[in-house]
């Protein structure tokens, strides 16, 4: 199982890395948007992968930690999403503006010259 | 003894003109006397406050107030008067409240004297911070702020070049100063192990011995020597004569110069007695006495000649220092008080001359002892007190330099010159001293002066009349008068080594009293040999006024700044964002490769048991979606969102697989919000067809290469790092302190939940701010924004829909394109109330179970979006007004009072409800306090996804405006 999240963390950082570098804006975006679903995933993966984990408690007293998954990647990871959906926000509307702003979709704000 | 003064006093000290100087700004910019009111009763109150302070110092007394600051760090502030410090307090308000007389009548009803009065009280609070400081590193704080307010007063009058440039100068220079003192009072404090004064003052063996000792002198003398206009950085003083004529009254004779000799006094018995102190120290004192007293000579400004003069007496303070003899310290002390006093009168003469006459030139000026006969008799009594007439204050001092100049301190050559530097720079003294009296108010009458001179206004002569006064009393009686008070500032220096000097105008016939009758007679036979060439000379000494420091400064700094900036840029930096990112990454790669360098050999077998096959091939599909969303990026934008929908889709399965059902219901919910913010953008973007770019050259091959590599080499460094990471066992985290305590203490079974809104609430907290800056940027960034001009026509659809209407007898223009989407629209209208119903639903369990005001908030906001996307925007604000602005600022302050609730029972910020309750039956209520936050949070979300959607869809609105009305040139394009 790990190696399968493993190598699907690499698929999507990979793809983010590669129109991370893309030249037009509209690339970046989604580039970034699936850089953070790596991210995302890979801070799950710290607190390692359980399946079938019951993810809430019943209410017994004491609890066993060893029974449940760690709680605190989930937490840190929540909390990446929805910043991570407001950074899209922010970056898609950089990107309105500047293309309003410059006439170009260019990362620079022109062309390059080659 | 019981006494009215109290150590709390000192805070009034150093505060009251600080916010005095927070009045005066406030005041009216032209409110000349209620603002020369207010600086004169805070100067006046300072010295009536400092001067009932005696009885508590006199006879070495000290009185400290400290208030803590940063304790773990030894830091506090430390406000500390002695005898040493009350003489300079005493100077700091005594002639700071003659200068604000003096400049209520100086200053121009056109000129702004709200910012005048403010910085100068600034100023004078800062000056009263550097000397009352009990902690070093304080001293150092404030004696930057000198620097920086007197930055403001030499610039007073920026409109003016030499205003600015003179200004700049001298920020550089002290400002520089001081840094290298703050490093300097760091070390002390080291040697000293504390920082504060009275420590550091005991600590004198062990500081001259320690190894740091000789770094620490030259960083501190460093600050001083700037400050103090010390060869070779003498040159901004010169500079900062641009300043008004009361500012350099006051900075330039009395406070801002004398903090550098302050402090050599202050430190004189931690550091000096060493031959580092002697030789650094006495060779700049020498060199500074003796170069700034010839260079006055040639000045013809008459604010040059005092400034060079200036920095020829802090040489000769300096010097005294150097010596290490206590005597030397005695002389050193009382000339810092005698040069304040007559330097201080001389300015503000040649303020008055140059009021009067219009200028400060000695070129032209001439014969005014006519015209100005009580300010002529005034400048003259001061000038011989500078020039060491005996009678006089400065003679005084000057007799007691001259007798230690004659002793041995240390063999060395520059003991042995000492006595005649000493009497070479008494005779240039004398000389200068002359020329100022003889040139100005002697001689014919002065011709075509811009203004006809006449005596200033009686008050404006006041403060040189006090202090002409105070040369004399203390020139003929310095016993009487200044015995007392020149001993308790004596001995709050050298303490038990306190020697026995006496403060005599005759000492009988003796070496000193032959070098000042050498000195005297020298002096006039100089003046009468100089004064041809004097009468109409350049400005400035001969062969030395082409070596200009200010020059030499000017050039070193544009090389430094522009020039070396520019080249560094030139071949550093690049303006493109992909070659910067490209670094970063490239960086990333190898601190990664560095960091699991050798790893290899412990890599767990590949084992691809436990894998499910349908999660397999989920992430084979969710795989092939990322690779293809990043090929199509570029030429099919839509295709490209739907398949990064798809990785976002498999990701979130994965999160339901791996027992994160919050995480997946989270992500499935923000994944529809970012796919339809995505799709509103994408009308705004350029068309780009794929055909234009079919030739690629090699260049543009190599790069796409290069990244392709980049981002192999990143996509398998990850998956390496997680999977290496995934195989380690877990060490015990501080999870599992919230899985035991999330029930018992927090109340809730969801413990993501408890932890997001409870434990670590401050965290959320801070989130939810984050998210709400986010929203304002978006919707500030798109108030004002117009789209480019080819993408705001009406889109190729509607125009087709429209152009259908046309064609059909029985239909108005615009029906189709309402009609769009008839069933689901409808459908998504009924949907709204089901959708608030489930928000509620999923907030209202997320405390025990999936969900929370995360979650909550997200779905809330699509049922909002839903409304926009079936209606569109006109039809639901018509219906519907959701002031997104509103939720977000209930948002923010439901999370805070819910935080600030807790401080009403005495706990920290944010402490949930349910931590300080006892009561076991109210876990089963879901009324945590906890979950009020939960209900900002809520709130918040909604309230920024709504505004950013909000935002993106009104620029249809908008840019559809300007299209109605030229439809001509809509037709021309299609």
């Amino acid at each position: 199982m790990e190696l399968l999240i493993a190598l699907a963390i690499g698929t999507l950082t990979g793809s983010g890395v590669w129109l991370l570098l893309r030249p037009r804006t509209y690339q970046v975006v989604i580039g970034l948007a699936l850089l953070s679903y790596a991210v995302n995933l890979f801070i799950f993966s710290m607190g390692r992968l359980r399946v079938n984990a019951p993810p809430v408690l019943d209410g017994s007293m004491p609890v066993d930690p060893a029974a449940y998954t760690d709680p605190l990647p989930q937490a840190l990871v929540l909390t990446a999403i929805v910043i991570g959906f407001a950074t899209t926000a922010l970056f898609l509307v950089v990107l309105i503006v500047s293309r309003g702003l410059t006439g170009t979709d260019h990362v620079d704000g022109r062309e390059s010259d080659r | 003894m019981t006494t009215i003064w109290h150590s709390g006093f000192l805070v009034l000290l150093v505060g009251l003109p600080f916010v005095g100087s927070l009045f005066a700004a406030l005041l009216s910019s032209n409110a000349r006397n209620a603002e020369a009111w207010l600086a004169g009763f805070v100067a006046l109150g300072g010295l009536a406050v400092t001067a009932l302070a005696y009885p508590q110092v006199a006879d070495g007394g000290v009185v400290k107030h400290v208030i803590q600051w940063v304790p773990a760090l030894g830091l506090s502030v430390t406000l500390r008067i002695d005898g040493f410090a009350w003489m300079f307090s005493m100077l700091i308000t005594g002639i700071g409240l003659l200068v604000v007389i003096y400049a209520r009548y100086y200053m121009s009803p056109k000129d702004p004297v709200a910012r005048f009065y403010a910085f100068l009280l600034a100023f004078m609070g800062a000056m009263q911070g550097v000397v009352l400081s009990g902690n070093i590193i304080l001293l150092a704080v404030f004696w930057e702020l000198t620097s920086i307010f007197s930055f403001l007063l030499i610039g007073y009058w920026n409109h003016t070049q030499a205003a600015r440039d003179g200004a700049r100068m001298a920020l550089t220079i002290t400002g520089t100063g001081g840094l290298c003192l703050l490093a300097g009072m760091v070390l002390l404090g080291q040697m000293a192990g504390s920082y504060d004064l009275d420590a550091v003052l005991a600590a004198g063996n062990e500081i001259r011995n320690h190894d740091l000792y000789v770094p620490a002198l030259l960083l501190i003398l460093a600050g001083a020597l700037t400050k103090s206009a010390q060869f070779p950085f003498h040159f901004w003083l010169p500079n900062a004569m641009a300043a008004p004529t009361p500012v350099s009254a006051y900075l330039h004779s009395a406070t801002m110069v004398k903090a550098g000799v302050f402090l050599l006094a202050r430190f004189w018995p931690v550091l000096a007695g060493t031959d580092e102190w002697f030789f650094i120290v006495g060779l700049a004192g020498m060199s500074t006495l003796l170069l700034g007293a010839a260079f006055a000579i040639f000045q013809q400004d008459l604010k040059g000649l005092l400034a060079y003069s200036t920095i020829s007496h802090l040489g000769l303070i300096t010097l005294l220092l150097s010596l290490g003899s206590p005597l030397a310290a005695v002389a050193a002390i009382f000339h810092m008080l005698n040069h304040a006093t007559f330097k201080a009168s001389l300015f503000m003469a040649a303020g008055i001359i140059d009021h009067e006459a219009g200028t400060r030139d000695m070129r032209r000026l001439s014969g005014l002892f006519t015209f100005l006969p009580i300010t002529a008799t005034l400048a003259m009594v001061a000038s011989a007190a500078m020039a060491g007439v005996p009678l006089l204050n400065g003679f005084l001092s000057k007799e007691m330099f001259f007798a230690e100049t004659i002793e041995q301190h240390r063999a060395s050559l520059l003991d042995g010159v000492a006595p005649y530097v000493a009497t070479i720079a008494g005779a240039f003294a004398v000389t200068y001293s002359i020329r100022f009296i003889h040139k100005v108010f002697f001689g014919p009458k002065p011709v075509d002066l811009p203004r006809e001179p006449h005596e200033p206004p009686h008050w404006m002569r006041v403060p040189i009349e006090l202090l002409v006064l105070a040369c004399l009393i203390v020139g003929i009686i310095p016993a009487l008068s200044v015995g007392s008070l020149l001993d308790t500032a004596v001995v709050a220096v050298l303490r038990e080594d306190t020697p026995e000097y006496s403060l005599a105008v005759w000492h009988g016939f003796n070496l000193p009293l032959l070098m000042s009758v050498i000195a005297l007679v020298a002096g006039v036979v100089l003046y009468l040999l100089l004064q041809p060439y004097l009468r109409d000379s350049e400005e400035g000494p001969p062969f030395f006024r082409r070596l200009k420091g200010q020059r030499i400064f000017e050039r070193i700094l544009v090389t430094v700044s522009w020039r070396g900036a520019r080249y560094l840029e030139g071949v550093l930096a690049t303006r493109k964002l992909q070659p910067q990112l490209r670094m970063l990454l490239l960086v990333a790669i190898l601190a990664g490769i560095w960091a699991m360098w050798g790893a290899g050999d412990q890599l767990p077998d590949l084992s691809v048991r436990g894998i499910d096959p349908i999660l397999a091939m989920l992430w084979v599909i969710g795989g092939l979606c990322a690779v293809g969303a990043a090929y199509q990026a570029k030429f099919h934008r839509l295709a490209a969102l739907i398949l990064m929908g798809g990785a976002g889709l498999v990701t979130c399965i994965t999160f339901v697989w791996l027992s994160a059902p919050d995480l997946a219901v989270t992500q499935l919910l923000v994944e529809i919000v970012t796919t339809v913010l995505i799709l509103l953008g994408l009308r705004w973007l350029p068309k780009r067809d794929e055909e234009i770019y079919e030739s690629i050259d090699p260049k543009t091959r190599l790069r796409r290469s290069r990244d392709f590599a980049l981002a192999v080499a990143a996509g398998l460094g990850t998956a390496t790092l997680a999977y290496l990471t995934m195989r380690t066992p877990l060490p015990p985290s501080v999870g599992d302190y919230y899985l035991e305590h999330a029930y018992s203490e927090g109340g809730g079974t969801n413990v993501v939940n408890v932890i997001l809104v409870d434990f670590r609430g401050f965290d959320t907290f801070g989130e939810i701010v984050v998210l709400g800056i986010v929203a304002l940027t978006v919707f500030a960034l798109l108030r004002r924004f117009r789209p480019a001009e080819d993408t705001s026509e009406i889109p190729y659809q509607q125009r087709e829909q429209n152009e259908f209407d046309d064609v059909q007898r029985d239909r108005e223009v615009g029906e189709t394109v309402k009609d769009y989407l008839l069933v689901p629209s409808v459908i998504m209208r009924w949907m709204f109330p089901v959708i608030v119903l489930l928000a509620a639903y999923l907030f209202l369990r997320g405390h025990d179970l999936p969900g929370g005001g995360f979650a909550a908030g997200i779905t809330m906001s699509i049922g909002f979006l839903l409304q926009y996307l079936a209606g569109g925007t006109r039809w639901v604000e018509e219906r519907l007004r959701i002031l997104p602005v509103r939720w977000i600022g209930f948002g923010l302050l439901m999370a805070t009072v819910t935080g600030l609730g807790s401080w009403l029972f005495g706990y920290p910020f944010l402490t949930s409800y349910f931590q300080y309750t006892e009561i076991p039956f109210i876990g089963d209520m879901p009324t945590a306090s906890a979950l009020l936050f939960d209900l900002g949070v809520f709130s918040l979300v909604v309230g920024a996804t709504v505004l950013m959607l909000i935002a993106i869809a009104h620029q249809s609105i908008r840019s559809a405006k300007p299209k109605t009305a030229k439809p001509s040139t809509d037709g021309g394009q299609s």
